[in-house]
């Protein structure tokens, strides 16, 4: 059973500076800085293709990047939903 | 207005009306030899006012008011009168200011270097500033350091210190009596007394300096220096911004080139003439 | 001249003040919350450096201002999306998102929106689930006023962005005289390319009226007045005027509305229907007496007129024996 499916902005919506380890984004349309880490970036990176459910969005995940960690992926994108970075489809 | 000032700090120009005429005449002391603003303009309005008709003269209070205000803000008593003109331009600052990125800091020059001392209140970092101003550094600000967003140049704003408690005997054995302005006893945060930059903080007020190093001091504690991660500098810088947030795009852009391009140190230290020499330290290793 | 005159007359004629006295300028117009506006209409215009720089920053203020209120309509409607019911923007939220010249530096507080009153519960469950809270405690006596009597919800604000947000079922507490249509408001509404509402242009004069005289003391009275007088230049025609005619017949703010079109006429040159200008009443000059008690230091002068209107304003909203056991309740806090 499909979960629901994101959308991220497009990519010259965000500015993206990596301090140390950490990377931090100045999202446009809402004016506001967040400073987040892996795999928030990879994962906004990721929906750039298309809209994605969460098992779509570990496939690409993994097709790029060596990606292991899976539970935590819907944590990950409520966070990212409730920050505004991404939205429902 | 009954009464007014007005009074050029750094690049920013206040005018401060008042009800009564004892505030002004102390802040007018305290500021003795800064210029007045060259057009006769200004860039914010402070008002004194009476909270209530009445209390212009039954137990006088100041009600601290202006372009920007806080609503809550709790009035003064008229014998705190100049600490109100103090709190009033602050808050101008810290509310409305826009065209520079401020920093909750005091900044101090040698050498054409700025150094940025940032942390929580209570930190030291005024009376630090104001005995490195005794010690052969310029002072460029102890409350508010202004970053050009476009230069990514420290500008000066070299307001009065507000020295506190036990930091006013540190001073009072260093500058001269003249520079101070009275004690006011009694206030919120205990005794304060304001101290005059010298003369070449306000004679060079107008002059910038590229920021070198930026120092996250903590009192009370033995000395101790580490290095502090960019993320975290950033992160720290953002909490003591105030308008960060409103400059959006360009305050972004320049607080990271800030944090990218000035190394950050944090130092603990037991007292002062601990923080003197350790900051001696740093500038012998910037020059190097 | 300076205070309230003073940016009244530069609002309406830019390149009539000549050099002025500019700090008077700045202060009236901060304190009526008018600083963006002003610096649009002055853009180009010559003023002293120290002034350009001020209104430079107040036009790049405003932009901000504007990107952060599109983006509390935005995650609202990602909210409320799901709910399938309509959202209506008001105020100055409600300008920027239909791109209207009432937006041009245009300052937003709260987010306000207009729902169904039947859907109220779903709103705020779906509101307190994406991350807003309630600001009063609930239950206390403010909470219970507001529920019954209001006409929104007690505010509320979001944890992480710290913005507030009004939700409103109609455009007047339900306590007042005037009794607007809020199914006319809704059913009228226009819709946007995002899916949220807004109000039919004469729909929005009328709220901005009634927001202007029955839902308050007349403070921001000047900036109500500019939004209003925005508006009728932009939406400006015969057939324009006898809609916004029936609106104000068929929400029962005739009055109100008439008043701020005299009022607006007065102040800012806002275009008249009729030939001869309509007469301004003795009730008109004490309006107008009130909306300009601002000097040049931003003071509000005139102390005595301002505490009538203020008590006038609750009276409206409420029947004098509930306003004298509110008033009693708030006194003794």
């Amino acid at each position: 059973m499909a979960g629901p499916r994101y959308i991220a902005d497009p990519a010259n919506a965000l500015t993206s500076v990596a301090l140390d380890g950490l990377t931090v984004l100045f999202h446009a349309p809402s004016g506001m800085t967040h400073i987040v880490a892996s795999p928030a970036p990879e994962i906004l990176d990721a929906l750039r293709a298309g809209p994605a459910d969460a098992a779509e969005l570990l496939r690409r995940l993994r097709a790029r990047f060596e990606f292991d960690g899976d539970e935590a992926i819907h944590a990950r994108l409520g966070e990212l939903e409730a920050a505004g970075l991404v939205r429902r489809a | 207005m009954r009464h007014s000032l007005a009074l050029q700090i750094g690049p920013v120009a206040f005018r401060i009306g008042s009800a009564w005429r004892s505030p002004l005449d102390a802040l007018a002391r305290l500021y003795a030899g800064y210029p007045a603003p060259a057009d006769g303009l200004c860039d914010f309005t402070v008002r004194l006012e009476p909270e209530r008709p009445w209390r212009r003269f039954v137990r006088p209070s100041v009600a601290i008011r202006g372009d920007y205000v806080l609503p809550d803000a709790a009035p003064l008593a008229l014998a705190h009168g100049l600490l109100a003109a103090e709190m009033g331009m602050n808050l101008q600052m810290a509310l409305g200011q826009r065209r520079w990125l401020l920093l909750h800091a005091a900044t101090v020059e040698r050498d054409g270097r700025a150094i940025v001392m940032t942390g929580e209140s209570g930190a030291g970092k005024s009376t630090l500033a104001a005995l490195l101003g005794e010690r052969g550094w310029r002072l460029m600000g102890d409350e508010f350091a202004l970053l050009d967003m476009d230069a990514g140049t420290l500008l000066p704003f070299p307001r009065a210190i507000s020295l506190k408690n036990g930091a006013i005997g540190v001073l009072e054995a260093e500058a001269g009596p003249g520079r101070f302005g009275p004690r006011l006893a009694g206030t919120p945060k205990g005794d304060i007394r304001h101290l005059r930059p010298n003369r070449e903080a306000i004679a060079r007020m107008g002059e910038g300096a590229k920021p070198a190093l930026i120092l996250f001091p903590r009192f009370g504690e033995a000395a101790a220096v580490r290095g502090v991660g960019q993320a975290e500098v950033f992160m720290r810088l953002t909490q003591a911004s105030t308008n960060y947030v409103a400059l959006g795009c360009r305050g972004f852009d320049a607080l990271t080139g800030l944090v990218r391009s000035v190394p950050a140190l944090a130092i603990d230290y037991p007292d002062t003439e601990t923080a003197v020499g350790l900051i001696a330290d740093f500038r012998r290793e910037l020059a190097a | 001249m300076t205070g309230a005159r003073l940016l009244v007359r530069a609002l309406r004629d830019p390149g009539s003040i000549g050099d002025c006295d500019w700090m008077g300028l700045v202060s009236a117009a901060r304190a009526e919350q008018l600083i963006g506006s002003l610096a649009f209409r002055m853009e180009g215009r010559k003023a002293p450096p120290r002034v350009a720089a001020i209104f430079e920053a107040a036009r790049r203020d405003a932009a901000h201002a504007r990107t952060q209120a599109l983006w509390e309509a935005e995650m609202c409607r990602r909210a409320l999306a799901p709910l399938g019911v309509p959202v209506i923007l008001m105020k100055g939220t409600a300008f920027h998102a239909a791109g209207l010249d009432a937006s041009v530096g245009r300052s937003v507080g709260d987010l306000d929106i207009l729902v169904p009153r039947a859907s109220l519960p779903a709103v705020e469950a779906a509101l307190l689930g994406a991350g807003w809270e309630r600001l009063k405690q609930e239950g206390g006596y403010d909470d219970v006023y507001y529920r019954r009597w209001m006409h929104e919800l007690p505010p509320l604000i979001h944890k992480d962005r710290d913005r507030m947000i009004d939700v409103h079922h109609t455009i007047l507490p339900l306590t007042a005289r005037p009794t607007p249509d809020a199914a006319a408001l809704i059913a009228d509404s226009v819709a946007l390319d995002n899916g949220l509402r807004v109000l039919a242009p004469a729909d929005m004069i009328v709220h901005a009226a009634a927001h202007l005289f029955a839902d308050g003391d007349l403070a921001g009275g000047l900036r109500n007045l500019w939004d209003i007088d925005r508006l009728l230049r932009e939406f400006d025609s015969a057939d324009f005027r006898r809609t916004l005619e029936e609106r104000a017949r068929l929400h029962r703010l005739a009055g109100p509305v008439a008043r701020a079109l005299r009022l607006s006429h007065r102040l800012y040159g806002t275009p008249v229907e009729n030939r001869d200008s309509p007469s301004f009443s003795l009730a008109d000059r004490l309006f107008e007496a009130r909306l300009l008690a601002r000097n040049g230091w931003g003071q509000e002068r005139r102390k005595p007129l301002r505490l009538a209107f203020y008590l006038r304003g609750h009276w409206l909203r409420m029947p004098p024996l509930m306003l004298a056991r509110h008033l009693w309740i708030k006194a003794t806090r």
